[in-house]
């Protein structure tokens, strides 16, 4: 929601620098001495600077990604153990994602899956890959391009959390978000 | 098992190689006694030829090396043998040699190998090397004596790859089979996995996640160069070298999963070689070059299977507990290792492909990666001690086990390179 606010916040403060140079009235300026002998004074005009105020984020869609108060600076989603369905609690961020993609078709996303330690480092690899897959079907099917999204795998190679417990597997079991310039 | 040997192998190398240990636990049944008498003026070559010999020999489990008095003068391989006196210490097999520098600052090896019980002499090599061939001719002369006496070709000059994390730093190294000579040849800060040899010996292949998503590269041991195999869109892991050492097995998520392909050693040539909705990997070519072992989950939990080099319908190999993944097949096609997880505990197994038995070899809990050496008898994997990732070597038959452990960092991915001619 807040993402598309941004543009129309940034459009209306365009207009109402854009008015206030037009109240500027010209002459309005003291007389100067010097004008040319013989013929009237002519009047000096200066225009003021126009003030523009850029609000948080600068125009760029792109600035959203990286702020803490917007849901798309949010870039992980947990799997339980041995599953790889995107959970319910997960479905706004990728669908904020998904229309960010979709609203941005320059952006670029790498989605890089991980699996917890325990078992074959190339299943694990699998695991990953099931997992990024399916979070990229689900920003597919919600209408990101296929071209935007490459789904990759770090299988168990790079953890969260380096404890051996379920509590720390629990945080590596997951997708991470990356979009163009932050890999 | 009883801890026969602690034995350091103390090596020290510029930069910051680590130091491996091996520590043998457990030894063969059947152990042939060899006298193995100090080369004459070896001396000269440290550690001394005599050692490095004896230390191949027991750390196979088929040899033990009798303890000998001071003999003077010290018999060579041009003295004459009286085996009685031999035979009267013991020892089924004796193995005398002589040290001698040559004018050019290199040195000659002469040695000869007696069979004491049949009272013959089983012949002998002469080598001249520098200071620096120390180890490398005394694993010559150990395969030599191993296979005189086994039938059987030794491992001792074979190599092995594996990768050390030390932090964040991931470095994949070579080292001889017992863990000296350690070189670097990779380094990164992104995490390397899945190194296979070429049945040459000369390239590994591995996987590297350097540009933060797996990529396959083959990699040159002889000068250095590497290049990408496969960087598909997706994931490219486990490479697979198949027998020929023209084409590899991989794994690319390219259309979707984790899926089989085969791909020339040049990059060209994709294919895929088999089609699931599961997650199919760890390929590995039969030594005939007939079948491909891989895990595939495609009946609910990873287990492995095996179909045709060529494609075709998979066959079910692994049946019994929920968890049987990374196949190995032995040298001679016989058997094959593989992890099995058993009471939450993750194990090499061995599965003899004709009988449908299958042994667990370790008392571990944390294997993973198992490697055959290049003559069957070993099989070397990662595994965890003391929260310390280390390489242990197991025999296919369970009897002889070993560990080698760095002095810093953790120790994984093991791959036993081929025989080198």
């Amino acid at each position: 929601m807040r993402a598309t606010l941004y543009p129309l916040i940034a459009a209306s403060l365009f207009i109402v620098a854009g008015c206030a140079t037009q109240e500027q009235k010209p002459g309005e300026g003291a007389p100067v001495e010097g004008a040319g002998p013989g013929g009237k004074p002519r009047a000096v005009e200066t225009k003021p600077v126009p003030r523009v105020e850029t609000g948080k984020p600068s125009g760029s869609p792109f600035a959203a990604l990286k702020d803490p108060g917007s849901i798309l600076s949010k870039r992980t989603v947990y799997f339980d153990f041995d599953k790889f369905e995107v959970k319910d609690e997960y479905r706004p961020l990728v669908e904020a994602h998904a229309k960010f993609l979709r609203e941005n078709p320059t952006a670029k996303m790498l989605i890089q899956g991980n699996a917890d330690e325990r078992g074959s480092r190339e299943y694990n690899v699998g695991l990953g890959q099931r997992r990024s897959d399916s979070v990229k079907k689900m920003l597919t099917l919600l209408g990101a391009r296929e071209s935007q999204i490459e789904a990759v795998s770090l299988g168990e190679e790079k953890p969260a959390c380096s404890e051996h417990n379920e509590e720390c597997w629990a945080k590596n079991r997951r997708d991470d978000m990356l979009y163009n310039g932050e890999y | 098992m009883m801890r026969l040997l602690l034995l350091a192998v103390f090596l020290w190398l510029p930069a910051a190689q680590a130091q491996l240990s091996i520590e043998i636990t457990g030894a063969g049944a059947q152990r042939i006694p060899i006298a193995i008498v100090p080369f004459a003026g070896e001396s000269a070559l440290p550690p001394g030829i005599s050692s490095i010999v004896r230390t191949d020999l027991e750390r196979s489990g088929f040899f033990r090396g009798l303890e000998l008095p001071p003999i003077s003068p010290e018999p060579t391989e041009a003295t004459s043998v009286n085996y009685a006196e031999w035979r009267s210490r013991l020892a089924d097999a004796l193995l005398v040699g002589s040290v001698q520098p040559r004018p050019d600052g290199r040195f000659e090896v002469r040695f000869r190998l007696h069979d004491v019980v049949k009272q013959q002499a089983l012949g002998g090599i002469a080598y001249t090397l520098g200071r620096e061939q120390v180890r490398a001719t005394a694993h010559r002369i150990s395969d030599f004596v191993y296979e005189k006496l086994t039938g059987e070709k030794g491992v001792f000059s074979t190599r092995i790859a594996y990768v050390v994390k030390r932090g964040n730093r991931y470095e994949l190294q070579i080292a001889d089979y017992d863990g000296a000579n350690a070189e670097t040849a990779l380094a990164s800060f992104e995490p390397i996995i899945s190194p296979v040899w070429s049945p040459d010996g000369k390239r590994v292949a591995y996987v590297s996640f350097e540009n933060k998503k797996p990529v396959v590269y083959i990699h040159s041991l002889l000068d250095g160069k590497r290049r990408v195999l496969a960087n598909f869109k997706g994931s490219n892991s486990a490479p697979a070298w198949a027998p020929d050492g023209n084409r590899l097995a991989v794994v690319l998520s390219r259309e979707g999963g984790s899926q089989l392909f085969l791909i020339n050693a040049d990059g060209s040539g994709v294919r895929r070689l088999a089609s699931s909705t599961a997650i199919d990997t760890e390929p590995r070519f039969s030594p005939d070059g007939q079948w491909i072992y891989f895990t595939s989950d495609r009946g609910g939990s990873p287990q492995i299977y095996r179909m045709s080099a060529s494609g075709g319908e998979p066959e079910r190999i692994t049946f019994t507990g929920s968890y049987n993944v990374s196949p190995r097949i032995s040298p001679d096609g016989k058997t094959l290792a593989y992890i099995a997880r058993n009471d939450n505990k993750f194990q090499v197994a061995l599965l003899d492909l004709a009988s449908r038995q299958v042994q667990i070899l370790t008392d571990s809990d944390r294997d993973e990666s198992p490697s055959f050496a290049p003559n069957g008898r070993m099989i070397i994997f990662a595994t965890v001690i003391g929260e310390r990732g280390i390489l242990s070597a197991v025999s296919a038959d369970g009897r002889v086990k070993q560990r080698l452990s760095a002095t810093a960092g953790d120790v994984r991915e093991p791959a036993w390179g081929p025989f080198i001619e």
